[in-house]
């Protein structure tokens, strides 16, 4: 968010805004979304009842008004939580991808940030990458930990850090291939701006799924860990 | 067993809209990480050149009859966080099992 804006006029921003990324490379970005959208919502469609349909409105509620929380990090620069392996656990990744769109979509049309015209690049950066791609490394990680509860909480923080990492890089690489900037220069700019972000990103990511385990364990789809290692295991959600 | 999930819902709703209306106006007004890429690499520019949709009622996170920036920042995001969980339910009961 930028000051002394006037109504209309851009100032400030947080995601992609017109402008910066070729046309053919939006509408490549687009189609993908796209169709990972459409295979999402059947996803949703099969395995969501009545029940998680609210679950979906707060944890989009939650992610929108923390996208505004910008905190400083090194170097006058700020950033800000994104909540798309968050959401992942808590409802999967499909759903975390509609939650994203949807969130990706009102902050574009609502509130002027993110320009129109790149909104598919913004959800295949955020939304694809960052919840289906950061879900995925969740889940390596909580393999590869044996699934306990400390590798939970030890894969989701390593999650959250890769899932900015991962789309600050994807920005990168489509700032290269528009000719807006060379690749080495953005790729090294927007990487390691987001290593700090991501930090941030997994401590956030970390304590609220910790709160929302201490009060309802049932609604972190993802919390699967052995048995001897919690006391109460997780009541299985559907998740999509 | 499956809990109700009302009191969830709502204890959760309500710290969304708290975090919207207390820390928004509190938030850090640095460039972002994209903004600031943007400017020490020489493309900020390319992005304010044009803007494809002109009709966003609450631009740059603020309310335009508000003139107070910290009070039209906090009540943009308090009306965004109830539009984004409507909206989200909306769309998730058009898409849900049948």
């Amino acid at each position: 968010m930028a000051k002394n804006s006037s109504p209309g006029q851009k100032k400030g921003f947080m995601h992609i805004p017109d402008g910066f990324l070729s046309n053919g490379l939006n509408a490549a970005t687009f189609v993908i979304s796209a169709a990972a959208c459409a295979y999402g919502v059947k996803r949703v469609n099969r395995n969501f009842g009545e029940r998680e349909v609210p679950l979906m409105g707060v944890t989009a509620a939650f992610i929108f008004a923390a996208q505004m929380i910008n905190f400083p990090v090194a170097g006058g620069t700020s950033g800000h939580f994104l909540g798309a392996v968050f959401s992942s656990v808590l409802l999967g990744p499909w759903a975390s991808l509609i939650i994203m769109t949807i969130v990706l979509f009102v902050q574009c049309l609502g509130f002027a940030d993110g320009g129109l015209t790149a909104i598919g690049s913004n959800i295949f950066n955020m939304g694809v990458i960052g919840a289906l791609g950061g879900y995925g490394i969740f889940i390596f990680f909580f393999s590869l930990f044996q699934k306990t509860r400390k590798g939970f909480f030890t894969a989701l923080a390593i999650a959250s850090w890769f899932s900015i990492v991962m789309g600050a890089s994807a920005a990168a690489i489509e700032l290269a291939i528009s000719g807006t900037s060379p690749f080495k220069v953005a790729l090294l700019a927007m990487a390691g701006t987001h290593a700090l972000i991501g930090i941030g990103e997994a401590i956030i990511t970390t304590a609220a799924v910790s709160l929302i385990l201490k009060t309802r364990p049932d609604l972190v789809s993802a919390y699967r860990v052995r048995q001897e290692d919690s006391k109460k295991e997780a009541i299985h959600e559907k998740t999509a | 067993m499956k809990r109700r999930l009302n009191g969830f819902v709502y204890i959760g709703l309500g710290f969304s809209l708290l975090v919207a209306l207390l820390l928004s106006p509190f938030a850090s007004t640095s460039p972002n990480g994209l903004e600031k890429v943007a400017e020490t690499k020489g493309f900020l520019e390319k992005g304010k050149g044009w803007i494809f949709w002109r009709h966003a009622p609450f631009s740059d996170y603020s309310l335009p009859w508000v003139k107070n920036e910290k009070v039209s920042t906090a009540l943009s995001g308090l009306i965004g966080t109830l539009a984004i969980f409507f909206i989200t339910i909306g769309i998730g009961r058009t898409i849900k099992k049948r």
